[in-house]
């Protein structure tokens, strides 16, 4: 998200789903869209059968290696370094667009610099992809317009995570696929909400609609409306939280709907700051694993027992509906929030505490949900336009900036939000953890089909758990013959950081010296093993790649 | 240009390209069909939607002839409607009579077609197809091929709407049936079990396997809603009945997916009734969770909620919003911890 507002003034989706389909080519890059985002992997498939050409770069053969026009294997942890050789060879090529450089954009000679460095030969050998297919994905991608480049996890979750994503918004502006159908950049959003949940203001340092808590004039703003004075200090971010909690500078924390305790790198670490810690709430549909931590557990409705709103992907905000009454005494979340701000409220009158006279427990009244959206409107320019009877048969994608506008499916087609679109020179840097003689291995991590993040509801779905029961490492027929392995052998895995059980699944789809994981299994889980550096802008974890060591195991 | 043509005397115009079947079907003229659904192409098989043309030889399948100027159509004469009495009772004939128990009854288009034309059940003394019902394992599609009507649909979607080639017409003449890969399981011929076939089967030959004997479709209030997995934003119906979500069905009216969905969108519904869901507040004492009341619960994180922030200060507290939840309950989460704790320490999984 930070890569794409620093190139375009806005970290979201471009365009549309449906406008996959008028692409003439698709770069994916770090996105297993047929398994992590089912549907639009099926957009690309019908896009290819129309003839679109879809250009793969992942270091592993997803199911999408099977359409691809051409697929890039480079080596985990390379994509900037291959998205450098891609423009590299478009710029040498001349076969840029010229006119959309020089009218939309800023920064291109001393990018273009940056990129002279990167010639096939170079990339070839940083990531192993062989020189020709470079060019010939390049040509592809230059060639066939519009292109869009659709990419996920893949890109993000590494130390250079921000970097990769200037890379991929320089690639495309410089061949002008901005602000047109069939063109763009689409960063896959993981969960059904991440998208609303940034937009609302789920971040340390922003309000809703990317309003800066930095910001005076935001600041000022919110604290009119909430009737309350704000922190002008930008606040922490989960594995900042995490270190916090480890050394004892957060005390008390609230965890709602979120298993970190499996989610996040280095399980150990993650397990050992929410111990450490003198209060925790969660509030759940499951006694998940980071539940188990807490002081008290809160029970939740699920998505069939709420109304309210998701915002997808491609920023389309849409109706959530109760369908069932919750079971028990569970209750939907923005009502439990309402009753713990009203009796945390009530505590402060209690203790007298200094500040907090102007805080009303009757403030924490709302009686719906479409009472809560309308106030998200009146606070959120890119909200502005949203209300729950506009969208009830049908959502709307922001920016929607007043009740008649009819939201926008594609973005920047004038100009950028932030004017001109910026290049931005990035290098080429390795990742944190490389393979050595201890741990020869480079592990990445992902997600399968049939389950989604912990499994605390896919691993309770019968038919699911019986397609896909347990983890399966998977590693290269090579690597197998050397470790004396054979398809469904139990390894084990190891990293600095633990040691986990798993049968292996002997697959080209890796290449050798990479092995794979999913981190939806508890008794098998890959973030025990994982590497908590992050990326220093973004603050995303390097969950694509750290090195491990891969024995053989015994197992009763 | 538009292109003027009469259907049963009364003048429509259609657009170019546009079959007789789509302008009928525009112009709210009925016309029934087993093999033709919009979303695929049309491939004529069934010829239920025939009609009369004038200056055209016998009668033709409306899904497949585009509309033509000055042309003159007629969709329920006698003889068009015999020869759709003759394909029902042909199809009858081969056709368990077990509606009774039939999983698609009441959301089967045979049967509204055999209703439609009051086509008896025929006497019939010859061969019948006997698959055993349920053969294949994959735990979300029940097959039941004595029911299938070779219409091809299944086909269709898998191949357009999925991208993905698992099913196919195998044999020849009275031994034509449907076949995963080259007769294999459907898992083994690469599905990946996202219900379109099932979706898109008219009548019970394939259906969803979670739900066969919960509900009518008659029974089952639908409530459209979005999915709670990925980013995508597929919409759906919930089917419930009796206070429980026995089934997902595609709307087509969804504007991200249309009619289609993932394994985890159709299939994964079941952790929502699941016993393990929390029902209860609990509160742990001395290492063990026991079940507590809302009050207590609730005063118990005010005080220490507000004891936090009074003995460590506001940035002493943190709350992870959720990637799960709603708009609404995220902009609460926030907003509680921005203005009522004090602290801008509010995140959530964005990075993961």
């Amino acid at each position: 998200m930070t890569g794409l507002a620093t190139a375009f003034g806005s970290g979201a989706m471009t365009n549309s789903i449906a406008d996959l389909e008028n692409a003439k080519a698709i770069l994916v890059i770090g996105s297993n869209t047929t398994e992590q985002h089912p549907v639009i992997g099926t957009r690309i498939r019908r896009a290819a059968r129309k003839g679109t050409k879809v250009i793969l770069a992942d270091p592993r053969a997803i199911d999408l290696a099977n359409i691809a026009a051409i697929h890039l294997r480079h080596r985990a942890g390379t994509d900037l370094a291959l998205l450098n050789g891609l423009a590299h060879v478009i710029l040498k090529e001349g076969l840029e667009d010229k006119e959309f450089i020089a009218n939309r954009t800023e920064g291109f000679e001393t990018w273009r610099s940056t990129v002279e460095a990167y010639t096939p030969e170079r990339v070839s050998d940083i990531t192993g992809v062989p020189a020709q297919d470079i060019i010939t994905a390049a040509r592809l991608f230059a060639t066939n317009s519009p292109a869009t480049i659709c990419y996920a996890m893949g890109i993000t979750q590494h130390t250079v995570g921000h970097n990769n994503v200037l890379a991929v918004a320089n690639l495309t502006m410089l061949t002008g696929n901005i602000g047109k159908p069939g063109g763009g950049v689409a960063p896959l959003r993981g969960q059904n909400n991440v998208q609303g949940a940034c937009d609302v203001g789920g971040l340390p340092n922003f309000y809703t609609g990317y309003q800066r808590v930095a910001d005076q004039g935001a600041r000022a703003k919110f604290e009119k409306a909430w009737g309350a004075s704000l922190s002008p200090q930008p606040g922490l971010t989960v594995g900042e939280m995490l270190n916090a909690a480890h050394d004892g500078r957060i005390k008390a924390m609230w965890i709602v709907g979120e298993n970190i305790a499996m989610s996040d790198p280095d399980a150990a670490h993650v397990r050992a700051a929410l111990e450490h810690l003198d209060f925790l709430v969660v509030q759940e549909l499951f006694m998940t694993e980071t539940a188990q931590l807490a002081d008290v557990v809160l029970p939740a409705a699920s998505f069939a027992e709420k109304d309210g709103t998701f915002t997808n992907t491609e920023r389309r905000v849409q109706r959530v509906r109760k369908a069932v009454a919750p079971p028990g005494q569970a209750r939907a979340d923005w009502q439990i929030v309402c009753d713990v701000a009203r009796h945390v409220v009530s505590s402060f009158k209690a203790l007298e505490l200094k500040g907090s006279d102007n805080l009303k427990p009757e403030t924490w009244n709302y009686e719906t949900p479409s009472q809560i959206m309308d106030e998200i409107a009146s606070l959120t320019p890119s909200y502005a336009g949203i209300s729950f009877e506009r969208i009830e048969t049908r959502g709307l994608q922001w920016p929607v900036p007043n009740s008649t506008h009819p939201g926008t499916p594609l973005l920047h087609t004038e100009k950028f939000s932030r004017g001109k679109g910026l290049f931005s020179p990035v290098e080429h840097q390795e990742p944190a953890e490389l393979p050595d003689s201890t741990y020869p291995f480079t592990l990445t991590t992902g997600r399968i089909l049939q389950h989604y993040h912990t499994g605390s509801m896919t691993r309770r779905v019968a038919g699911l758990e019986q397609l896909a029961p347990e983890e399966r490492v998977e590693v290269n027929p090579d690597d197998a013959a050397r470790l004396g392995l054979a398809d469904g052998d139990w390894v084990r895995v190891s990293s600095r950081r633990g040691t986990i059980e798993s049968r292996a699944w002997v697959t080209d789809r890796v290449g050798r010296g990479l092995v794979f994981m999913t981190f939806h299994y508890a008794e098998a889980l890959s973030n025990v093993l994982t590497n908590t550096a992050v990326d220093p802008v973004a603050q995303s974890p390097e969950l694509k790649v750290c090195a491990v060591s891969v024995e053989k195991a015994t197992k009763s | 240009m538009p292109i003027n043509l009469t259907i049963n005397g009364k003048p429509v115009q259609a657009r170019e390209g546009q079959t007789v079947l789509e302008v009928c079907w525009e112009n709210h003229i009925s016309l029934p069909t087993l093999c033709h659904h919009p979303d695929l192409t049309p491939v004529g098989a069934c010829r239920l939607c025939v009609v009369e043309v004038e200056k055209m030889r016998g009668l033709i399948a409306s899904c497949t002839l585009p509309a033509t100027e000055g042309m003159v159509v007629r969709t329920e004469t006698p003889k068009v409607v015999e020869e759709r009495k003759f394909i029902l009772e042909m199809l009858l004939t081969d056709h368990p009579n077990d509606c009774m128990t039939c999983e698609s009854n009441g959301d089967c288009e045979l049967q509204n077609a055999v209703y439609q034309y009051q086509v008896p059940w025929p006497e019939h003394k010859g061969a019948r197809h006997n698959y055993p019902a349920g053969a294949d394992p994959n735990p979300f599609v029940f097959t039941d091929f004595n029911k299938c009507i070779l219409c091809t649909r299944c086909v269709r979607a898998c191949a357009e709407i999925q991208g993905r080639n698992v099913w196919g017409v195998a044999f020849r003449g009275f031994n034509d049936r449907i076949v995963a890969g080259a007769d294999v399981t459907m898992l083994e011929a690469g599905c990946e079990s996202c219900g379109a076939c099932a979706a898109y089967c008219p009548t019970g030959a394939l259906t969803d396997k979670p739900s066969r004997g919960q509900a009518r479709s008659y029974q089952m209030k639908k409530v459209t809603t979005t999915c709670v997995y990925c980013g995508v934003g597929c919409q759906f119906d919930l089917n419930v009945r009796s206070g429980r979500v026995v089934k997902v069905t595609s709307n087509p009216k969804a504007p991200v997916n249309g009619m289609a969905l993932c394994v985890k969108g159709r299939y994964g519904y079941e952790f929502i009734h699941h016993p393990d869901r929390l029902t209860k507040p609990l509160v742990k004492k001395d290492g063990a969770f026991v079940e507590t009341t809302w009050e207590e619960a609730l005063s118990l994180i005010g005080k220490k909620f507000a004891q936090v922030k009074k003995e460590n200060g506001a940035d002493a507290f943190a709350t992870l919003a959720s990637a799960k939840a709603t708009n609404e309950e995220n902009y609460l989460i926030q907003k509680f911890t921005r203005v009522v704790m004090g602290t801008n320490n509010v995140d959530h999984c964005a990075r993961l």
